[in-house]
């Protein structure tokens, strides 16, 4: 079989793989080129769901990542509202929901992740939403406005950005949280006590070290959520925001390595020299950090059907990147570059009151692993620039203002 | 022949793609919808990772402008890769009737 012949299926029409797609196509694979995804719409971008999607600032039009036309355009054939169920790895077949096998010649495993569930009395009750797609996004949207109280139950990004975008439709927010601060995953104490402040600021109740009982209702709706120490939240809605597991099973099931995601290299190549896997789904080489991970966020996402897509066309590999991330709340916008893996040194740069700083997290050589920026993009920038080139750098030439962030980059 | 706007990409290897790109939508979406190799826009068009980096022709700038002092435009393109005194971040342009031709060309890289 000649190579323009190769049959590719990609499993999972997320950013990822709605990604890898566009890429393989924009690299010169001219076979041809299913995606398969479980959504009835086709691939587009998740972070406007929890803002401009609930605030109605944005449409299918601007969240697709790629029109429609798109796909017949560039022969791509789109198999929508349809999940695979099974792998044959020895067949090169993927099962269908609809009975049918695909097949392939090279897979890409595209599969995301789902939003973690809760074992509680009253989740089954109507008014109790997670955010992942757009259909939950429309779900939460219908339950906010003026007057509408919303409980969120998870400090972490979901529920800051939803508690963020229900101020903004005039709905009040309570967001409760089991750690003794939000964030606290994925963000320094003096970042979590920054963002707990400002939300407050903005009507928003924080509950940190908070142990739920149970979600009660009436007539089988959602009133309210129940903390152990007693205390009744009253609620017209519940956001569960609790963290957002791979969705490796399919992968697991046919004898991959999977830990916490599926087992790639730089290559985004699985042990199985004919399938890939990108996004979510993965458990991911961390060049900068010598480690492994799951990476959750969308330049991830992109970063690696880059690395399928050059794998397959024979392009060189992209450079590794340093891992980003971003979050905007109200006013704020946060940027993140890196891991603070090993850091035992933080240093404060800018203006917390002025909600314009940085904070930078060091090694002990001094070596830049990672930033946190809010309203700083020259820090964030500059960061990102010196953590890539692991440059080492004094605390007090950060914290020192007179110096640019160019300058210290350079 | 239709009457939708246009503009042409140039790679960095002189390569041109002329595409259409519908009045209100932006430089950076022009390119990513129809797949011209070039410009990444990682963020989806938010103005938070500089990649969707482009130079404008020189017969383009007083239309095109320069970005807005202190704006967020201004501060990420401060960091993106080989910037002129003609770069713009294409998710920031959005196309109007007197753009129709515009010419932008894509940097080397964009990360």
């Amino acid at each position: 079989m000649s190579q323009s012949d190769a049959r590719i299926v990609i499993v999972g029409a997320g950013h990822a793989g709605g990604s890898a797609a566009a890429l393989l196509r924009q690299y010169g694979w001219k076979g041809p080129i299913t995606l398969v995804g479980e959504e009835p719409i086709a691939p587009y971008q998740r972070p406007p769901l929890s803002k401009a999607w609930l605030k109605g600032e944005a449409d299918a039009a601007s969240l697709a990542l790629r029109p429609d036309s798109f796909y017949p355009a560039n022969n791509v054939a789109l198999r929508l509202a349809t999940s695979a169920v099974g792998i044959d790895r020895t067949a090169r077949a993927v099962a269908l929901s609809s009975g049918e096998a695909l097949a392939y010649d090279h897979l890409i495993l595209a599969l995301g992740a789902h939003a973690r569930k809760l074992s509680l009395p009253g989740l089954a009750l109507d008014g109790v939403l997670e955010l992942r797609t757009v259909a939950d996004a429309d779900r939460l949207k219908a339950a906010l406005g003026p007057g509408k109280r919303l409980a969120v139950i998870g400090g972490g990004y979901i529920g800051l950005e939803a508690a963020a975008s229900a101020r903004a439709l005039g709905a009040e927010a309570v967001v409760i949280e089991r750690e003794s601060r939000v964030l606290a995953r994925v963000a320094c104490p003096e970042l979590s006590a920054f963002f707990q402040d400002y939300h407050r600021a903005k009507g928003v109740e924080i509950v940190v070290g908070a142990a739920i009982e149970a979600v009660e209702g009436s007539g089988g709706h959602v009133t309210g959520v129940r903390l152990s120490d007693g205390r009744l939240i009253g609620c017209d809605a519940v956001l569960v925001g609790v963290g957002a597991a791979a969705n490796e099973a399919l992968a697991r099931d046919a004898g991959l390595a999977c830990n916490g995601g599926i087992v790639v290299d730089l290559a985004a190549r699985t042990a199985d020299p004919l399938i890939h896997a990108i996004g979510d789904c993965t458990h991911r080489p961390l060049p900068l950090y010598e480690s492994m991970g799951r990476l959750e966020s969308v330049p991830n996402a992109l970063e690696q059907a880059k690395q399928a897509a050059a794998d397959l066309c024979g392009r060189p590999p992209p450079t590794p990147e340093v891992p980003w991330f971003w979050s905007d709340q109200y006013d704020l916008r946060l940027q993140i570059a890196g891991l603070p893996l090993g850091a035992v040194e933080t240093v404060l740069r800018g203006d917390p009151a002025a909600a314009q700083f940085a904070i930078f997290h060091l090694d002990a050589d001094e070596r830049l692993l990672a930033v946190e920026a809010i309203n700083a993009a020259p820090e964030f920038m500059g960061g990102r620039m010196m953590i890539g080139k692991r440059k080492q750098i004094p605390g007090k030439k950060l914290r020192d203002m007179s110096l640019s962030m160019r300058d210290l980059a350079a | 022949m239709s009457d939708m706007p246009k503009v042409t990409y140039i790679e960095h290897n002189d390569v041109a793609h002329e595409v259409e790109v519908p009045l209100g939508l932006s430089v950076m979406r022009g390119a990513v919808d129809n797949n011209v190799p070039g410009i990444d826009a990682d963020c989806g068009g938010e103005c938070a990772c500089a990649t969707c980096h482009v130079y404008i022709e020189p017969e383009w700038l007083d239309k095109i402008g320069l970005p807005e002092p202190g704006s967020q435009e201004a501060s990420m393109l401060s960091f993106a890769a080989v910037t002129q005194p003609n770069s713009r971040l294409s998710c920031q342009l959005q196309m109007r009737e007197e753009l129709d031709g515009l010419v932008v060309r894509m940097p080397e890289g964009q990360h």
